[in-house]
């Protein structure tokens, strides 16, 4: 390289209005709508916008590839000086894997089953041949010790399914990185992990696409996320670019509505009420799944009116002490005492009357309803079967029950598949209160939403628990769901409880090791906060 | 290691247990056959004492408990007994081994089921696999079309055809396809040209669907579309990351059409007169020569068993997840 300074000359993509339409109920829709995106060599962009605004179509698109499905309608893909949009299939796979690589959301699914993961991390470099198959191999186990997995000479020889989600997804930029691309895409790929996990994965990748210089599109929901990895963001809406800016100006001043409204919704905070009515409590509980013992001695008591939230990683317990509530999984020792009785320990042996007073929402809200089943009747069911509600009448209380979460009765003759993410949890929560329960258990569900859709979740609940003090048990593992909504908050690790007690006290220093873990690998919205808390953590 | 052969060893010990039920199963319902050997041996001017005395010699007097035990007894010792036929009413005794009706038999279905498999198997394969990777083209359409056609179409009728093409209007091969023990290999793979040709038509759609249709289940897979933006041809793809995880749906598929062709191809032996062990059991029926109609049923339900066996083994062995635990 001379000394030209001329900007152009750094220039590795250049997307200028991009269109591209998807299939979906026998017809073409727009779904990405003339965007533009130019990325440099060695930078980073991070793409961000809820699901449906376009950002892993367009992400994927940078390949000049589309899913089945979706077609490019319009638009250039300068990558390097070669159109993508016009090149053929066998110019774009001569550059995919070797010059341009992509990393997926889901590792797990994203692994071939049938292949040991040193052959999946080679193929690509193997395949053109970039150097002899030996050296690709010595360099693929340098990649792995880089991305500090655990033993880097043995975990290639391992299958798929032998090791973790954070371990995998870690592979599989390694398995990028392998024919040293000039460009990476990132799809989501941390959004399937732990909040634990994901510090570590982060940190790994962000290290080695530092370390080659490579350039990358980073892709995510999650602003804290992207504020740690991209040099500049660019935020997405219904397939149209809002605003760009770099990382920083976009955290501090955002200027449209819009990004100011994602950065809103972590500001929800509900202010804590002590409550000392104790309507459900959960007695020295121990449970298993067959052999394996997954409850530990547990003990929880949840105040009238209040909202317990339980955190913890995935594997922590937290959704057994909710099947241990509702008799789904009845304990092996310990009892569940509801308004001062213990509840029978299984299902069967409970009484109409105690069923209908503890409901349930499940995080999936699409499986969690009979798709052949209107809005009315499936909201109806629970008025017939616990208060025996027919007819006029019953209609007459679903449309009320419709109006409390903020839907009209145009919804009744729905069906699920005709509802979005937010309407299906909203009838979910809807079903939950027909029948006029006293504690409802809510397990991760907000999940599998957006953050502004979350935050009209998170807001109907708190409403709802108000105006009928309704005991909510909340399971979670968003720390900042927790703070939004919590009054008490239970820490769960290996089906233990770590601790109990008021927000204001489990939030404030000094943690137990496990809580402290928790709470500070939560992304804040600073840049700087992935290199700091690094920095803390090796001191 | 260790788990994968124990529970191979817990099918193989499942399939022998299975084999003892059907043995039941056989006995049971050849038992409750109407009529009886003695009086169709004898005739219906048979004096009772000479219906008794018969019933005695073979043994059919005795308590059906009695007669099953004794049986599954000797077959344990390798003895499937003797065949009724060959005695008559005249005391005469020219009955022969069970075993020696049967297995020449068995060979020749096994021959005749080999050299089947061997064209059928690997061109089934071939044409799932080119149909999936050139899935909804022309050749996907025709190559669907063809094997559908065959296999609507009755065996004997494409056994006929055959004959019409190959044997009569181009006399290439015989339309008569019997051999004995002493036919030379050569001869013996001629002669079965046409029987095993109109068994392949039959079979060969099936594991061909069957091949596309796993191979394509797959490629909608998350895994696919990486190895595509790995860079992989759409050959690479199909070969090396879609068929390593589709052989066990393919091995069940194939696992059935060869039991089928051990067990299930009595019309097309008729057809071209090929001494297969169809025939031998639809004969032994009709005289009621109990012992070979039993011999015969166990053999057929051992196919079923081991087949079935061996594809489930094939599926483990596959499978990482079952061959290398976490």
């Amino acid at each position: 390289m001379t000394d030209n300074h001329e900007p152009n000359h750094d220039i590795l993509l250049k997307m200028r209005d991009i269109r591209i339409d998807g299939f979906s109920d026998e017809q073409w829709h727009p779904i990405i709508k003339g965007v533009d995106l130019t990325l440099r060599r060695g930078e980073i962009m991070g793409l961000i916008g809820e699901s449906g605004a376009g950002k892993s179509t367009l992400g994927k698109a940078a390949m000049g590839y589309t899913q089945p499905g979706c077609k490019l309608t319009g638009g250039s893909i300068l990558f390097d000086g070669i159109d993508l949009a016009k090149a053929s299939d066998r110019e774009k796979r001569r550059l995919w894997g070797t010059r341009i690589a992509y990393v997926a959301q889901s590792a797990a699914a994203s692994f071939n089953p049938a292949h040991r993961l040193i052959d999946q991390t080679v193929e690509a470099a193997n395949r053109r041949g970039i150097r002899p198959d030996a050296d690709s191999r010595t360099d693929a186990v340098e990649l792995f010790r880089a991305l500090q997995l655990p033993n880097p000479e043995t975990i290639g020889s391992r299958y798929p399914h032998q090791v973790s989600g954070g371990q995998l997804q870690r592979v599989m930029t390694a398995m990028a990185m392998s024919p040293r691309p000039d460009l990476i895409i990132f799809d989501e790929p941390t959004t399937a992990l732990d909040v634990t996990t994901q510090v570590e994965v982060l940190s790994a990748m962000r290290n080695i696409v530092e370390e080659f210089n490579t350039a990358a599109i980073y892709i995510t929901h999650d602003l804290a996320v992207v504020a740690q990895m991209a040099d500049f963001i660019k935020v997405l809406r219904y397939g149209e670019e809002v605003e760009q800016a770099p990382t920083r100006k976009m955290l501090t001043q955002p200027e449209e509505a819009y990004t100011k409204s994602l950065w809103s919704v972590r500001a929800l905070e509900k202010p804590e009420v002590k409550g000392e009515d104790i309507v459900l409590s959960i007695n020295h509980v121990d449970a298993a799944y067959g052999p394996v013992k997954v409850l530990h001695d547990v003990n929880i008591s949840i105040p009238r009116g209040r909202t317990v939230a339980v955190v913890g990683e995935s594997g922590s317990g937290k959704s057994t002490t909710a099947r241990v509530i509702t008799g789904l999984l009845p304990p092996s020792a310990g009892e569940v005492v509801f308004n001062g009785e213990p509840l029978p320990a299984a299902l069967k042996d409970r009484s109409k009357d105690q069923l209908q007073k503890i409901q349930m929402i499940y995080q999936m809200a699409d499986t969690a309803m009979n798709p052949r089943q209107t809005v009315e009747e499936i909201i109806g069911r629970p008025l017939e079967f616990y208060l025996g509600l027919t007819g006029k009448a019953r209609e007459a209380r679903v449309i009320k029950l419709l109006e409390m979460i903020e839907l009209d009765d145009s919804f009744m003759d729905r069906l699920p598949s005709e509802l979005s993410g937010g309407q299906k949890q909203r009838i979910c929560i809807a079903r939950a209160l027909a029948a006029n329960p006293e504690v409802i258990i809510c397990d991760e569900v907000t999940s599998a939403l957006d953050q502004i859709v979350q935050e009209g979740i998170l807001q109907l609940l708190l409403r709802l628990q108000k105006q009928y003090n309704i005991t909510y048990l909340f399971i979670t593992h968003d720390i900042a769901t927790v703070k939004a909504i919590s009054d008490e908050i239970v820490v769960m690790l290996q089906g233990k409880v770590v601790e109990q007690g008021l927000k204001s006290e489990i939030l404030a220093p000094p943690f137990p090791d496990y809580t402290e873990l928790l709470l500070s690998s939560v992304p804040e919205m600073d840049p700087d906060w992935l290199t700091n808390l690094l920095a803390d953590r090796n001191t | 290691m260790n788990a994968v052969l124990s529970t191979i060893l817990k099918r193989l010990g499942l399939g022998i247990a299975t084999l003892f039920v059907v043995s039941a199963i056989i006995f049971s319902s050849i038992s409750m056959l109407p009529g009886d050997f003695s009086e169709a041996v004898l005739g219906q001017a048979a004096t009772k004492e000479t219906v008794t005395a018969f019933r005695k010699e073979l043994g059919l007097d005795k308590p059906a408990p009695v007669r099953y035990f004794e049986w599954v007894g000797s077959v344990l010792q390798g003895d499937f007994g003797t065949s009724f036929s060959g005695r008559n009413a005249s005391g005469q005794d020219r009955s022969r081994q069970v075993v020696d009706l049967v297995m020449p038999r068995l060979w020749n279905t096994l021959f005749l089921a080999g050299v089947t498999a061997l064209i059928a198997v690997p061109l089934a394969l071939f044409l799932g696999l080119t149909a999936a990777l050139y899935r909804n083209t022309a050749y996907d359409r025709v190559v669907n079309a063809a094997t559908l056609t065959t296999i609507s179409t009755p065996e004997f009728f494409v056994a006929y055809i055959l004959i019409l093409f190959f044997a009569s209007l181009w006399p290439v091969f015989p339309s008569l396809a019997n051999i004995d023990a002493s036919t030379a290999l050569g001869e013996r793979l001629y002669r079965v040209a046409l029987p095993a040709l109109t068994l392949t038509l039959v079979i060969v759609a099936h594991m061909m669907r069957m091949t596309r249709a796993a191979i394509i289940n797959l490629l909608a897979s998350p895994y696919i579309e990486m190895a595509r933006l790995k860079g992989a041809s759409r050959s690479e793809i199909i070969l090396k990351h879609a068929l390593p995880n589709a052989w066990a749906p393919i091995a069940t598929v194939i696992a059935f059409n060869l039991a089928y062709l051990v067990v299930g191809v009595v019309v097309v032996e008729v057809v071209f007169v090929y001494p297969g062990i169809g025939q031998l059991m639809v004969d032994a029926v009709t005289s009621r020569d109990i012992p070979v109609v039993q011999a015969c049923a166990l053999i057929f339900a051992a196919t079923y068993i081991l087949l079935n066996l061996t594809a489930d083994i094939i599926g483990i062995v596959t499978n990482p997840r079952l061959l290398h635990p976490r």
